[in-house]
């Protein structure tokens, strides 16, 4: 699960990022968002979206994806 | 008037919140987070700290805790509940209140003493029988996650109902809170969170004892059921 600020919500986490990345000589980069990434084995990945909406993120404030690795062991 | 003080692994402000549930004249008890009995309660105090280690979003775990489903139902029947900082974090994350706090726009915590504007409430005449219905509180305030947010459509709506309990005076915003909202309350008015500290400014010894005002609010606002 991949969860992210939502668009047009204030990230200082990736301004800050942004703000350090010229320093050390990345140029050309914009619009850096920091979110956290939650990885689980499930058997049934049906209910994924509930527990996304429910604990892992906050709707309000949040996007999330899903991304499914078969077989990822 | 009984109150009732929920204490989570990581809570921190538990004990000061007690005492001044008493200060106020009234009779406070812990409640554990394992427990769902609130009988013989009348208000409910959701503290600060760091519950469940703040752990995926502060107040995220804490809100699926026994206590807190028995805080829903007595919240849903008209019972007064108070969130302070990770309480009002709590409250959010359990819908009880609109809105999410979020990291502070500094990305540093903060802890220094500022004046809030009480809102309408609504139902606590002006102190000192006086003609102005708001009042200036000097309260302290320790967080790193307090910028309160919310749709714009929903910050016009909580405007329009009074629902705004406490803002930061001007000028002294100290998270980048959304219109300098410090506290918000529920629409039946009820339910009322708020970042800063009313349990540490009860004591002339630490400067103020505006954050009595705080807790007679919270303890006037129960709906009668």
């Amino acid at each position: 699960m991949l969860i992210r600020p939502k668009e047009g919500i204030l990230d200082p986490q990736g301004k800050a990022v942004e703000r350090a990345l010229p320093a050390l000589g990345f140029e050309g980069i914009e619009h850096v968002h920091v979110g956290r990434m939650v990885e689980l084995d499930v058997e049934d990945p049906e209910r994924l979206g509930e527990l996304c909406e429910k604990l892992l993120a906050n709707p309000l404030i949040e996007d999330y994806e899903i991304e499914q690795l078969d077989g990822a062991a | 008037m009984r109150w009732g003080v929920l204490q989570f692994p990581g809570s921190c402000d538990e004990r000061d919140a007690l005492a001044a549930c008493e200060r106020g004249g009234g009779e406070a008890r812990l409640v554990w987070h394992e427990e769902r009995d609130l009988a013989g309660i009348d208000a409910v105090v959701v503290p600060g700290g760091f519950s469940y280690g703040d752990y995926l979003r502060a107040g995220a775990i804490a809100r699926f805790s026994p206590a807190m489903e028995a805080v829903g139902e007595f919240a849903a029947s008209g019972g007064p509940v108070l969130g302070i900082c990770n309480g009002f974090q709590v409250l959010c994350e359990a819908g009880l209140l609109p809105g999410a706090l979020l990291l502070n726009e500094s990305m540093r915590f903060t802890c220094r003493q500022l004046d809030l504007i009480e809102g309408p409430s609504g139902r606590l005449p002006p102190l000192g029988g006086g003609q102005s219905t708001t009042r200036q509180l000097s309260i302290p305030a320790k967080h790193g996650e307090g910028r309160y947010y919310a749709p714009d459509e929903v910050l016009d709506a909580l405007e329009a109902n009074g629902q705004i309990a406490y803002r930061y005076a001007p000028g002294q915003n100290p998270n980048g809170s959304a219109r300098d909202i410090a506290g918000v309350r529920n629409e039946a008015g009820n339910v009322v969170g708020l970042m800063p500290h009313p349990e540490h400014a009860v004591d002339p010894l630490t400067g103020s004892t505006d954050g009595l005002r705080v807790f007679e609010a919270v303890a006037a606002a129960g709906v009668a059921a």
